[in-house]
Protein backbone atom coordinates (compact mmCIF):
# COMPACT_ATOMS: atom_id res chain seq x y z
CA UNK A 1 0.00 0.00 0.00
CA UNK A 2 2.66 2.48 1.13
CA UNK A 3 4.94 1.51 -1.72
CA UNK A 4 2.21 2.19 -4.23
CA UNK A 5 1.71 5.66 -2.75
CA UNK A 6 5.41 6.46 -2.98
CA UNK A 7 5.55 5.25 -6.53
CA UNK A 8 2.67 7.48 -7.42
CA UNK A 9 4.43 10.49 -5.87
CA UNK A 10 7.56 9.68 -7.78
CA UNK A 11 5.62 9.44 -11.00
CA UNK A 12 4.01 12.82 -10.38
CA UNK A 13 7.24 14.64 -9.64
CA UNK A 14 8.85 12.83 -12.56
CA UNK A 15 6.05 14.02 -14.79
CA UNK A 16 6.61 17.60 -13.71
CA UNK A 17 10.34 17.32 -14.33
CA UNK A 18 9.73 15.98 -17.79
CA UNK A 19 6.95 18.42 -18.66
CA UNK A 20 7.71 20.84 -21.45
CA UNK A 21 7.45 23.89 -19.27
CA UNK A 22 9.94 22.72 -16.65
CA UNK A 23 12.36 21.80 -19.40
CA UNK A 24 11.90 24.91 -21.44
CA UNK A 25 11.87 27.62 -18.78
CA UNK A 26 15.51 28.51 -19.30
CA UNK A 27 15.10 28.78 -23.07
CA UNK A 28 12.18 31.13 -22.56
CA UNK A 29 14.00 33.23 -19.98
CA UNK A 30 17.14 33.39 -22.13
CA UNK A 31 15.12 34.39 -25.19
CA UNK A 32 13.42 37.15 -23.22
CA UNK A 33 16.61 38.52 -21.66
CA UNK A 34 18.59 38.38 -24.90
CA UNK A 35 15.75 39.79 -26.94
CA UNK A 36 15.70 42.82 -24.64
CA UNK A 37 19.48 43.15 -24.81
CA UNK A 38 19.41 43.02 -28.61
CA UNK A 39 16.71 45.66 -28.74
CA UNK A 40 18.98 47.90 -26.68
CA UNK A 41 21.90 47.31 -29.08
CA UNK A 42 19.64 48.00 -32.05
CA UNK A 43 18.40 51.26 -30.51
CA UNK A 44 21.97 52.39 -29.89
CA UNK A 45 23.40 51.42 -33.28
CA UNK A 46 20.32 51.91 -35.47
CA UNK A 47 21.08 55.48 -36.47
CA UNK A 48 24.72 54.66 -37.34
CA UNK A 49 23.57 51.77 -39.55
CA UNK A 50 20.97 53.96 -41.24
CA UNK A 51 23.62 56.64 -41.88
CA UNK A 52 25.92 53.99 -43.42
CA UNK A 53 23.18 52.93 -45.82
CA UNK A 54 22.47 56.51 -46.84
CA UNK A 55 26.19 57.16 -47.37
CA UNK A 56 26.40 54.04 -49.55
CA UNK A 57 23.62 55.48 -51.71
CA UNK A 58 25.16 58.96 -51.79
CA UNK A 59 28.57 57.56 -52.76
CA UNK A 60 27.08 55.95 -55.87
CA UNK A 61 25.23 59.02 -57.11
CA UNK A 62 27.96 61.03 -58.93
CA UNK A 63 29.00 58.07 -61.11
CA UNK A 64 25.38 57.29 -61.95
CA UNK A 65 25.01 60.72 -63.50
CA UNK A 66 28.48 61.45 -64.86
CA UNK A 67 29.84 57.92 -65.39
CA UNK A 68 32.50 56.19 -63.31
CA UNK A 69 35.59 57.74 -64.93
CA UNK A 70 34.28 61.28 -65.00
CA UNK A 71 33.07 60.99 -61.40
CA UNK A 72 36.51 59.85 -60.26
CA UNK A 73 38.20 62.74 -62.08
CA UNK A 74 35.73 65.24 -60.68
CA UNK A 75 36.33 63.87 -57.21
CA UNK A 76 40.08 64.37 -57.64
CA UNK A 77 39.65 67.77 -59.24
CA UNK A 78 37.31 69.01 -56.50
CA UNK A 79 34.49 69.92 -58.88
CA UNK A 80 31.59 71.04 -56.68
CA UNK A 81 28.77 68.50 -56.95
CA UNK A 82 25.66 69.00 -54.90
CA UNK A 83 23.23 66.19 -54.14
CA UNK A 84 19.82 67.28 -52.93
CA UNK A 85 17.51 64.53 -51.72
CA UNK A 86 13.80 64.93 -52.32
CA UNK A 87 10.55 63.04 -52.65
CA UNK A 88 7.84 63.05 -55.29
CA UNK A 89 4.32 61.66 -55.30
CA UNK A 90 2.88 60.47 -58.62
CA UNK A 91 -0.68 59.65 -59.56
CA UNK A 92 -0.98 57.54 -62.67
CA UNK A 93 -3.69 55.21 -63.96
CA UNK A 94 -5.44 55.45 -60.61
CA UNK A 95 -2.48 54.33 -58.56
CA UNK A 96 -0.25 56.31 -56.28
CA UNK A 97 3.48 55.99 -56.48
CA UNK A 98 5.96 57.60 -54.19
CA UNK A 99 9.58 58.06 -55.19
CA UNK A 100 12.63 59.25 -53.35
CA UNK A 101 15.05 60.88 -55.69
CA UNK A 102 18.15 63.02 -55.77
CA UNK A 103 18.73 66.16 -57.78
CA UNK A 104 22.39 66.39 -58.82
CA UNK A 105 23.83 69.83 -59.46
CA UNK A 106 27.23 70.66 -60.89
CA UNK A 107 28.59 74.18 -60.52
CA UNK A 108 25.15 75.24 -59.36
CA UNK A 109 23.33 74.02 -62.49
CA UNK A 110 21.09 70.96 -62.82
CA UNK A 111 23.17 68.06 -64.17
CA UNK A 112 20.97 65.03 -63.69
CA UNK A 113 18.68 62.97 -61.52
CA UNK A 114 19.05 59.77 -59.53
CA UNK A 115 15.88 57.90 -58.64
CA UNK A 116 15.50 55.14 -56.09
CA UNK A 117 13.11 52.44 -57.26
CA UNK A 118 12.08 49.03 -56.05
CA UNK A 119 10.08 46.08 -57.26
CA UNK A 120 9.71 42.33 -57.06
CA UNK A 121 12.63 40.25 -58.32
CA UNK A 122 12.91 36.48 -58.65
CA UNK A 123 13.72 35.85 -54.98
CA UNK A 124 12.99 39.06 -53.13
CA UNK A 125 12.53 42.78 -53.60
CA UNK A 126 15.16 44.42 -55.77
CA UNK A 127 16.10 47.98 -54.89
CA UNK A 128 18.03 50.04 -57.41
CA UNK A 129 19.18 53.51 -58.36
CA UNK A 130 18.56 54.89 -61.84
CA UNK A 131 20.59 57.82 -63.15
CA UNK A 132 19.02 60.16 -65.72
CA UNK A 133 20.32 63.23 -67.52
CA UNK A 134 18.96 66.69 -66.74
CA UNK A 135 16.08 66.42 -69.24
CA UNK A 136 15.41 62.76 -68.29
CA UNK A 137 15.91 61.79 -71.93
CA UNK A 138 18.67 59.21 -71.51
CA UNK A 139 19.64 56.77 -68.82
CA UNK A 140 23.07 57.64 -67.44
CA UNK A 141 23.55 54.82 -64.97
CA UNK A 142 22.08 51.92 -63.02
CA UNK A 143 23.10 50.54 -59.64
CA UNK A 144 21.60 47.64 -57.68
CA UNK A 145 21.35 48.62 -54.02
CA UNK A 146 19.77 45.46 -52.68
CA UNK A 147 18.97 42.06 -54.18
CA UNK A 148 18.77 38.47 -53.03
CA UNK A 149 18.72 36.79 -56.45
CA UNK A 150 20.21 33.32 -57.01
CA UNK A 151 24.00 33.40 -56.38
CA UNK A 152 25.92 32.66 -59.57
CA UNK A 153 22.98 33.35 -61.88
CA UNK A 154 20.52 36.09 -60.96
CA UNK A 155 22.92 38.04 -58.80
CA UNK A 156 24.90 38.87 -61.97
CA UNK A 157 22.41 41.72 -62.45
CA UNK A 158 24.75 43.54 -60.06
CA UNK A 159 27.81 43.25 -62.31
CA UNK A 160 29.11 46.35 -64.05
CA UNK A 161 29.06 44.48 -67.36
CA UNK A 162 25.35 43.76 -67.27
CA UNK A 163 24.33 47.08 -65.74
CA UNK A 164 26.28 49.11 -68.28
CA UNK A 165 23.87 47.96 -71.01
CA UNK A 166 21.35 50.45 -69.66
CA UNK A 167 23.69 53.42 -69.99
CA UNK A 168 22.90 55.80 -72.87
CA UNK A 169 19.52 54.22 -73.63
CA UNK A 170 16.77 56.65 -74.63
CA UNK A 171 13.86 56.89 -72.27
CA UNK A 172 11.16 57.53 -74.91
CA UNK A 173 10.20 53.86 -75.23
CA UNK A 174 10.26 50.90 -72.86
CA UNK A 175 13.26 48.55 -72.91
CA UNK A 176 12.75 44.92 -73.88
CA UNK A 177 14.66 41.89 -72.58
CA UNK A 178 15.97 39.54 -75.30
CA UNK A 179 17.95 36.31 -75.03
CA UNK A 180 21.07 37.60 -76.72
CA UNK A 181 22.46 40.25 -79.00
CA UNK A 182 19.66 41.50 -81.24
CA UNK A 183 21.34 44.90 -81.54
CA UNK A 184 18.03 46.72 -81.35
CA UNK A 185 18.32 50.10 -79.62
CA UNK A 186 15.72 49.13 -77.00
CA UNK A 187 16.96 45.57 -76.34
CA UNK A 188 18.62 44.45 -73.13
CA UNK A 189 20.42 41.09 -73.17
CA UNK A 190 19.21 38.78 -70.42
CA UNK A 191 21.73 37.30 -67.98
CA UNK A 192 22.15 33.69 -69.12
CA UNK A 193 20.01 31.47 -66.91
CA UNK A 194 18.39 34.40 -65.18
CA UNK A 195 15.74 35.74 -67.53
CA UNK A 196 13.33 36.50 -64.69
CA UNK A 197 15.85 38.56 -62.73
CA UNK A 198 16.78 40.45 -65.91
CA UNK A 199 13.12 41.10 -66.73
CA UNK A 200 12.44 42.24 -63.18
CA UNK A 201 15.15 44.90 -63.30
CA UNK A 202 14.06 46.06 -66.75
CA UNK A 203 10.43 46.20 -65.63
CA UNK A 204 11.34 48.33 -62.60
CA UNK A 205 13.36 50.68 -64.81
CA UNK A 206 10.56 50.95 -67.41
CA UNK A 207 7.88 51.57 -64.81
CA UNK A 208 9.92 54.20 -62.98
CA UNK A 209 10.80 56.06 -66.15
CA UNK A 210 7.19 55.79 -67.35
CA UNK A 211 6.03 57.30 -64.09
CA UNK A 212 8.51 60.13 -63.96
CA UNK A 213 9.25 61.11 -67.56
CA UNK A 214 8.22 64.66 -68.23
CA UNK A 215 7.43 65.24 -64.57
CA UNK A 216 10.93 65.77 -63.23
CA UNK A 217 10.61 69.49 -62.66
CA UNK A 218 12.23 71.04 -59.61
CA UNK A 219 9.04 72.88 -58.65
CA UNK A 220 7.09 69.60 -58.40
CA UNK A 221 9.51 67.98 -56.02
CA UNK A 222 9.67 68.34 -52.28
CA UNK A 223 13.32 68.78 -51.42
CA UNK A 224 14.50 68.20 -47.92
CA UNK A 225 16.66 70.79 -46.26
CA UNK A 226 19.59 68.45 -45.89
CA UNK A 227 22.25 69.00 -48.51
CA UNK A 228 25.50 67.13 -48.89
CA UNK A 229 28.63 67.39 -50.95
CA UNK B 1 44.36 13.43 -18.15
CA UNK B 2 43.73 17.11 -17.52
CA UNK B 3 45.39 19.60 -19.79
CA UNK B 4 47.15 22.67 -18.46
CA UNK B 5 45.51 26.03 -19.13
CA UNK B 6 48.14 26.92 -21.73
CA UNK B 7 47.44 23.67 -23.54
CA UNK B 8 43.74 24.50 -23.70
CA UNK B 9 44.63 27.65 -25.60
CA UNK B 10 47.42 26.27 -27.76
CA UNK B 11 45.55 23.19 -28.97
CA UNK B 12 43.28 25.38 -31.12
CA UNK B 13 46.28 26.79 -32.95
CA UNK B 14 47.72 23.57 -34.31
CA UNK B 15 46.69 20.14 -32.97
CA UNK B 16 42.97 20.84 -33.15
CA UNK B 17 42.87 23.84 -35.52
CA UNK B 18 39.24 23.89 -36.69
CA UNK B 19 39.19 23.86 -40.52
CA UNK B 20 42.32 21.79 -41.10
CA UNK B 21 42.43 19.31 -38.21
CA UNK B 22 38.84 19.06 -36.98
CA UNK B 23 37.59 19.78 -40.52
CA UNK B 24 34.82 21.95 -39.07
CA UNK B 25 33.47 25.28 -40.29
CA UNK B 26 34.25 24.55 -43.92
CA UNK B 27 31.33 26.54 -45.32
CA UNK B 28 32.74 29.99 -44.43
CA UNK B 29 36.28 28.69 -44.99
CA UNK B 30 35.48 27.98 -48.62
CA UNK B 31 33.16 30.91 -49.21
CA UNK B 32 34.81 34.00 -47.76
CA UNK B 33 38.50 33.36 -48.38
CA UNK B 34 38.65 35.34 -51.60
CA UNK B 35 40.71 38.05 -49.90
CA UNK B 36 42.74 38.19 -46.69
CA UNK B 37 40.57 41.07 -45.50
CA UNK B 38 37.44 38.91 -45.68
CA UNK B 39 39.26 36.13 -43.85
CA UNK B 40 40.31 38.46 -41.03
CA UNK B 41 36.80 39.92 -40.72
CA UNK B 42 35.11 36.54 -40.66
CA UNK B 43 37.71 35.17 -38.24
CA UNK B 44 37.33 38.02 -35.77
CA UNK B 45 33.52 37.83 -35.92
CA UNK B 46 33.59 34.08 -35.29
CA UNK B 47 36.17 34.43 -32.50
CA UNK B 48 33.98 36.96 -30.71
CA UNK B 49 30.95 34.67 -30.93
CA UNK B 50 33.00 31.62 -29.87
CA UNK B 51 34.53 33.28 -26.80
CA UNK B 52 31.28 34.88 -25.61
CA UNK B 53 29.11 31.82 -26.16
CA UNK B 54 31.69 29.50 -24.58
CA UNK B 55 31.91 31.69 -21.47
CA UNK B 56 28.15 32.06 -21.10
CA UNK B 57 27.33 28.41 -21.79
CA UNK B 58 30.04 27.26 -19.39
CA UNK B 59 28.72 29.53 -16.63
CA UNK B 60 25.17 28.27 -17.21
CA UNK B 61 26.14 24.63 -17.67
CA UNK B 62 24.68 23.54 -14.30
CA UNK B 63 21.23 25.09 -14.94
CA UNK B 64 20.78 24.20 -18.60
CA UNK B 65 18.45 21.16 -18.74
CA UNK B 66 20.08 18.44 -20.80
CA UNK B 67 17.03 17.79 -22.99
CA UNK B 68 16.80 21.34 -24.31
CA UNK B 69 20.50 22.18 -24.19
CA UNK B 70 20.79 22.60 -27.96
CA UNK B 71 17.93 25.11 -27.97
CA UNK B 72 19.64 27.04 -25.16
CA UNK B 73 22.96 27.04 -27.03
CA UNK B 74 21.31 28.31 -30.19
CA UNK B 75 19.55 31.15 -28.34
CA UNK B 76 22.87 32.20 -26.78
CA UNK B 77 24.86 31.88 -30.02
CA UNK B 78 22.23 33.62 -32.14
CA UNK B 79 22.22 36.57 -29.74
CA UNK B 80 25.95 37.11 -30.06
CA UNK B 81 25.83 36.68 -33.82
CA UNK B 82 23.15 39.34 -34.08
CA UNK B 83 25.28 41.66 -31.94
CA UNK B 84 28.23 41.08 -34.29
CA UNK B 85 26.00 41.70 -37.29
CA UNK B 86 24.72 45.01 -35.92
CA UNK B 87 28.17 46.16 -34.83
CA UNK B 88 29.62 45.34 -38.25
CA UNK B 89 26.82 47.18 -40.02
CA UNK B 90 27.52 50.18 -37.84
CA UNK B 91 31.33 50.27 -37.89
CA UNK B 92 32.56 48.12 -40.78
CA UNK B 93 29.81 48.52 -43.37
CA UNK B 94 31.87 47.79 -46.54
CA UNK B 95 33.19 44.59 -44.98
CA UNK B 96 29.66 43.64 -43.92
CA UNK B 97 28.49 44.05 -47.53
CA UNK B 98 31.28 41.74 -48.72
CA UNK B 99 30.70 39.00 -46.15
CA UNK B 100 26.94 39.28 -46.59
CA UNK B 101 24.97 36.19 -45.66
CA UNK B 102 27.95 34.47 -44.02
CA UNK B 103 27.78 36.67 -40.90
CA UNK B 104 24.25 35.54 -39.89
CA UNK B 105 25.30 32.00 -40.84
CA UNK B 106 27.82 31.94 -37.96
CA UNK B 107 24.80 30.75 -35.91
CA UNK B 108 24.98 27.38 -37.62
CA UNK B 109 28.78 27.27 -37.78
CA UNK B 110 29.62 23.85 -36.39
CA UNK B 111 32.77 25.11 -34.65
CA UNK B 112 30.71 27.32 -32.36
CA UNK B 113 28.06 24.70 -31.58
CA UNK B 114 30.73 22.01 -31.45
CA UNK B 115 32.78 23.80 -28.81
CA UNK B 116 29.63 24.53 -26.79
CA UNK B 117 28.58 20.87 -26.77
CA UNK B 118 32.00 19.24 -26.56
CA UNK B 119 33.78 21.66 -24.27
CA UNK B 120 31.93 24.55 -22.62
CA UNK B 121 29.14 22.31 -21.31
CA UNK B 122 31.69 20.21 -19.38
CA UNK B 123 34.43 22.56 -18.22
CA UNK B 124 34.84 25.70 -16.12
CA UNK B 125 34.45 29.27 -17.30
CA UNK B 126 38.12 30.21 -17.61
CA UNK B 127 39.03 26.98 -19.38
CA UNK B 128 36.14 27.51 -21.81
CA UNK B 129 37.26 31.06 -22.40
CA UNK B 130 40.77 29.87 -23.33
CA UNK B 131 39.35 27.09 -25.48
CA UNK B 132 37.11 29.52 -27.36
CA UNK B 133 39.91 32.04 -27.81
CA UNK B 134 42.36 29.38 -29.04
CA UNK B 135 39.87 27.90 -31.48
CA UNK B 136 38.88 31.38 -32.70
CA UNK B 137 42.47 32.51 -33.24
CA UNK B 138 43.25 29.20 -34.94
CA UNK B 139 40.23 29.64 -37.22
CA UNK B 140 41.22 33.23 -38.04
CA UNK B 141 44.81 32.24 -38.87
CA UNK B 142 43.57 29.34 -41.03
CA UNK B 143 41.23 31.63 -42.97
CA UNK B 144 44.05 34.14 -43.43
CA UNK B 145 46.44 31.46 -44.66
CA UNK B 146 43.96 30.01 -47.15
CA UNK B 147 42.84 33.47 -48.27
CA UNK B 148 46.44 34.60 -48.71
CA UNK B 149 47.19 31.66 -51.01
CA UNK B 150 44.02 32.16 -53.04
CA UNK B 151 44.28 35.93 -53.32
CA UNK B 152 48.02 36.08 -53.97
CA UNK B 153 48.05 33.50 -56.75
CA UNK B 154 44.54 34.28 -57.97
CA UNK B 155 44.99 38.03 -58.34
CA UNK B 156 48.61 38.94 -57.55
CA UNK B 157 47.39 41.25 -54.77
CA UNK B 158 46.97 40.95 -51.00
CA UNK B 159 44.28 42.94 -49.18
CA UNK B 160 44.89 43.21 -45.46
CA UNK B 161 42.65 46.18 -44.86
CA UNK B 162 40.59 48.01 -47.53
CA UNK B 163 43.35 48.71 -50.09
CA UNK B 164 44.89 45.86 -52.09
CA UNK B 165 48.69 45.74 -52.11
CA UNK B 166 50.40 44.57 -55.29
CA UNK B 167 52.79 41.71 -54.52
CA UNK B 168 53.57 40.34 -57.97
CA UNK B 169 54.48 42.72 -60.80
CA UNK B 170 52.07 43.70 -63.57
CA UNK B 171 53.50 41.02 -65.84
CA UNK B 172 52.16 38.28 -63.52
CA UNK B 173 49.35 36.27 -65.12
CA UNK B 174 46.99 35.44 -62.24
CA UNK B 175 45.36 32.01 -61.85
CA UNK B 176 41.97 33.71 -61.54
CA UNK B 177 40.51 30.22 -61.19
CA UNK B 178 41.76 30.21 -57.59
CA UNK B 179 39.43 32.98 -56.46
CA UNK B 180 36.43 31.18 -58.00
CA UNK B 181 34.51 28.48 -56.15
CA UNK B 182 36.32 25.41 -57.57
CA UNK B 183 39.65 27.01 -56.70
CA UNK B 184 38.52 27.18 -53.07
CA UNK B 185 38.11 23.41 -52.94
CA UNK B 186 41.48 22.80 -54.60
CA UNK B 187 43.29 25.24 -52.33
CA UNK B 188 41.64 23.75 -49.23
CA UNK B 189 42.55 20.23 -50.36
CA UNK B 190 46.16 21.20 -50.90
CA UNK B 191 46.30 22.94 -47.52
CA UNK B 192 44.92 19.82 -45.79
CA UNK B 193 47.51 17.77 -47.63
CA UNK B 194 50.29 20.07 -46.51
CA UNK B 195 49.07 20.07 -42.90
CA UNK B 196 49.06 16.27 -42.87
CA UNK B 197 52.54 16.09 -44.40
CA UNK B 198 53.96 18.51 -41.83
CA UNK B 199 52.11 16.86 -38.95
CA UNK B 200 53.28 13.38 -39.88
CA UNK B 201 56.14 12.05 -37.80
Amino acid sequence: MERQHKNKQKRLSGRFKNSNLAQAWLVLVLALVFGTALAAVQVNLGHVIEANKINETLAQIPQLVFGADAARKMDAGNVPVEIIPGTMAIQKDGRNAYYSLFRVDRDGALAGWVIKARGQGYADTIELLIGLDAQAKTITGLFILEQKETPGLGNKIGTVRWRSQFVNRATDRPLVVVKRGSGRPDAIDAVTGATISSRSVTRIVNRTIGDLRGKLMPEKIQFSERRSK
Amino acid sequence: MAKSLTQEFVKGLWNEVPPFRLVLGLCPTLAVTKSVENGIGMGIATTFVLVCSNVLISSLRKVIPSKVRIACYIVIIATFVTVVELVMQAFAYPLFLKLGIFIPLIVVNCIVLGRAEAFASKFGVFRSFLDGLGMGVGFTLSLMALAAVRELFGTGFLTFWVTPIRIFGPSYQPFSFLVEAPGAFMALGLMLCLMNLVGKK
